[in-house]
């Protein structure tokens, strides 16, 4: 992937750079508003990872003006504020993600992949597949290897989220925010049972386990 | 000071007025009364008449008397009278008249004050007074009431500049008390007289507030010793683990599994100071502005959704009991996160297979578990950040997940009661719905 990173911050983007880099993607950096606001409008990239402040020129005006020109590539908002409003403004803004400083590099990779995948997923699709693992999002059956798997109304969207995320690494936030829509910290591990409960129907009695932990990050679904 | 003189002033014209005025006054009535009499006399008795009137007043005389008569004819040549002659100064219009009397032996002057009158054209008639004695009774009460107010401008001032002395004083205690509290000593107080005066007041409502000021402080100060307390330990194991780590022993996967749980004890760490973030924001914030209606009832579905699973793992069950749409002014992330709070708890300190019931209608959301529930002494104590009562000590926790409920509850206008469900612990969590909402 090419992903630019408009962050003013030196240590937060080198760290960032480094991470990227290492993971073989290819990393453009400016260090302010105007500058990136230029980069981001004349060369492509597959997502860029804007902060909110930014010298010159903050970082939901730079988002603004990219959607107005037509620009859609997937944008990660980073923040430092990161409370409820902020979130909301940032989407608003025509960002696709938030993430609040301080954040594990981890969960900024998954991030990053799951927008970008999504731009390429979003074609309308009646049918997921993952493996022998089937999901018809029509008539709400889920099926492994033929048979019919009995599961809950919340563990199809969850084990929907992962199959349109197959071989990516979600995060545990990212599951609460996206398939529970809640944004809040858990005092337990909540997802951690739900996971463990999903993977007792879908990989239970296989030969071929398809939902991993993946320490220190969170899961994937990879046949 | 200026009313003061302004008043004195008033008072002392008055004074001299009733008094030394009034003397001559008095003293015109009594000559005007005279020559009325002496003109009668001369109406009924002619000359002869009067003049033996006079005469016979002036024999009554007695030394000090200061009558003053004189009648003489048309050339003032003195026909009968105490004067030796006329008097060389001219009457005004009204006859009255102020002249000068010969010197006594003592050489003081003596000034009189008189009346002419005349009598039928032919005879002159002056009547006056001696007005001596009577210019020194004015000299006596003019030095006397000068003398007077210039010692009670004296006292006042003397009084003034003591009064002033104690004020400043007293400013001056305050101000002492003000620098110590200023320079660290938070426990000082400012003293008070106990007289109950102005002053007492003013002290006591500064003691009052530094009491709050100190309680507050205190608060802050056992916050960061909690703080500090309970962020000591996970780090103290990080470094620990990290140390196990570099020190090699055991193979790759071995490490790998240190620095795994090094990672988990970081992210627990950071999970704490987000949360006590989290907890400071919702307090400072002004997060009204943002509200908007949340239906609680879809919000404690989403909860028991989300923890169901959790539960049945210590196969405890979830009754719900929940009005379908409790519509309230909210922000619904906050308020999923409080609800999660609680019944995370009470999955936490329920007995297996135990029920734990939440039962939602206007107004009200209660929460019911059959744990240990929590001591009365310690009602206040658990929303304090980073408390956790004895029987909470094996659990896992950061202590903050109360003080979150709290926090929350507090920006929603929510009252939180905790009742005992015998055994185990109730929260009640009281609020107002929305207005326009069907019931």
């Amino acid at each position: 992937m090419r992903i630019l990173i408009i962050e003013d911050d030196m240590e937060t983007a080198s760290y960032i750079k480094k991470g990227l880099e290492e993971a073989g993607h290819v990393v453009d950096h400016a260090y302010e508003g105007k500058e990136g606001l230029l980069l981001a409008t004349t060369e492509e990239y597959d997502a860029l990872v804007i902060d909110r402040m930014l010298p010159h020129m903050d970082g939901l005006t730079i988002v603004k003006t990219i959607r107005a020109s037509d620009i859609n590539t997937p944008a990660l908002i980073l923040s430092a504020l990161g409370e409820v409003d902020d979130r909301v403004q940032g989407l608003k803004a025509g960002g696709d993600d938030y993430l609040t400083k301080p954040f594990a590099f981890s969960e900024l990779m998954a991030r990053l992949e799951a927008l970008v995948r999504r731009v390429e997923v979003d074609a309308p699709a009646t049918k997921l597949q993952v493996g022998d693992l089937e999901l018809d999002l029509l008539s709400r059956e889920v099926k492994r290897g033929g048979k019919v798997l009995e599961l809950q109304p919340r563990e199809f969207r969850l084990l929907e989220y992962l199959m349109r995320h197959h071989g990516q690494v979600v995060t545990r936030t990212m599951l609460l925010e996206k398939v529970w829509d809640y944004h809040f910290d858990p005092q337990t591990n909540v997802i951690d049972v739900h996971i463990s409960r999903l993977r007792g129907k879908i990989d239970k009695g296989f030969e071929k386990n398809l939902l991993h932990t993946v320490r220190g990050a969170g899961y994937v679904l990879r046949s | 000071m200026a009313l003061f003189t302004i008043s004195v002033v008033v008072l002392l014209i008055f004074i001299y007025w009733s008094t030394a005025a009034s003397i001559q006054r008095q003293t015109d009535e009594t000559i005007e009364a005279e020559i009325q009499g002496l003109a009668e006399r001369y109406d009924t008795d002619g000359l002869a008449g009067l003049s033996a009137q006079i005469a016979e007043r002036l024999n009554r005389q007695q030394p000090g008397d200061s009558s003053l008569y004189l009648l003489t004819d048309q050339r003032l040549n003195p026909i009968v009278g105490n004067l030796s002659g006329w008097p060389n100064q001219q009457a005004d219009e009204t006859g009255w008249l102020d002249f000068r009397l010969g010197d006594d032996i003592s050489g003081k002057v003596h000034t009189a004050r008189g009346r002419v009158f005349r009598v039928r054209g032919r005879y002159h008639l002056l009547v006056g007074r001696n007005m001596y004695e009577l210019e020194q009774t004015r000299k006596r009460i003019v030095n006397t009431l000068v003398w007077g107010s210039l010692i009670m401008f004296g006292f006042a001032l003397l009084g003034g500049v003591m009064m002033n002395r104690s004020v400043t004083r007293r400013i001056d205690t305050i101000n002492k008390a003000s620098t110590e509290i200023m320079a660290g000593n938070l426990s000082k107080r400012i003293p008070s007289r106990g007289s109950g005066d102005e002053f007492d007041q003013l002290a006591d409502h500064l003691n009052h507030m530094l009491d709050q000021i100190e309680l507050l402080m205190d608060g802050v100060r056992r916050v960061s010793d909690n703080i500090a307390h309970d962020l000591r330990t996970p780090l103290a194991r990080l470094r620990n683990r990290l140390e196990t780590a570099r020190e090699g022993g055991g193979n790759d996967e071995q490490r790998m599994e240190l620095i795994d749980r090094a990672i988990q004890e970081a992210d627990g760490l950071l999970q704490t100071f987000g949360a006590l973030l989290r907890i400071a924001r919702i307090e400072a914030n002004n997060l009204q502005a943002s509200f908007s209606d949340v239906d609680l009832g879809l919000v404690l579905q989403d909860v028991t959704d989300l923890y169901e699973p959790v539960a049945e793992q210590r196969n405890q069950k979830i009754s719900v009991d929940a009005q379908s749409s409790v519509s309230i002014k909210g922000d619904r992330d906050l308020l999923f996160q409080a609800l999660a709070n609680l019944l995370d708890n009470a999955i936490k300190y329920s007995p297996p297979s135990s029920v734990i019931h939440a039962k939602l209608d206007n107004g009200e959301f209660t929460l019911c578990d059959s744990g240990p529930g929590i001591d009365e002494s310690d009602h206040d104590k658990v929303f304090q950040r980073f408390y956790r009562a004895d029987t909470s000590r094996s659990t896992a926790g950061s202590g903050l997940g109360l003080s979150l409920v709290q926090a929350v509850a507090t920006v929603h206008k929510m009252k939180i009661e905790l009742g005992d469900n015998k055994p185990g612990l109730c929260v009640t969590l009281r609020f107002a719905t929305n207005p326009n909402q069907r019931s």
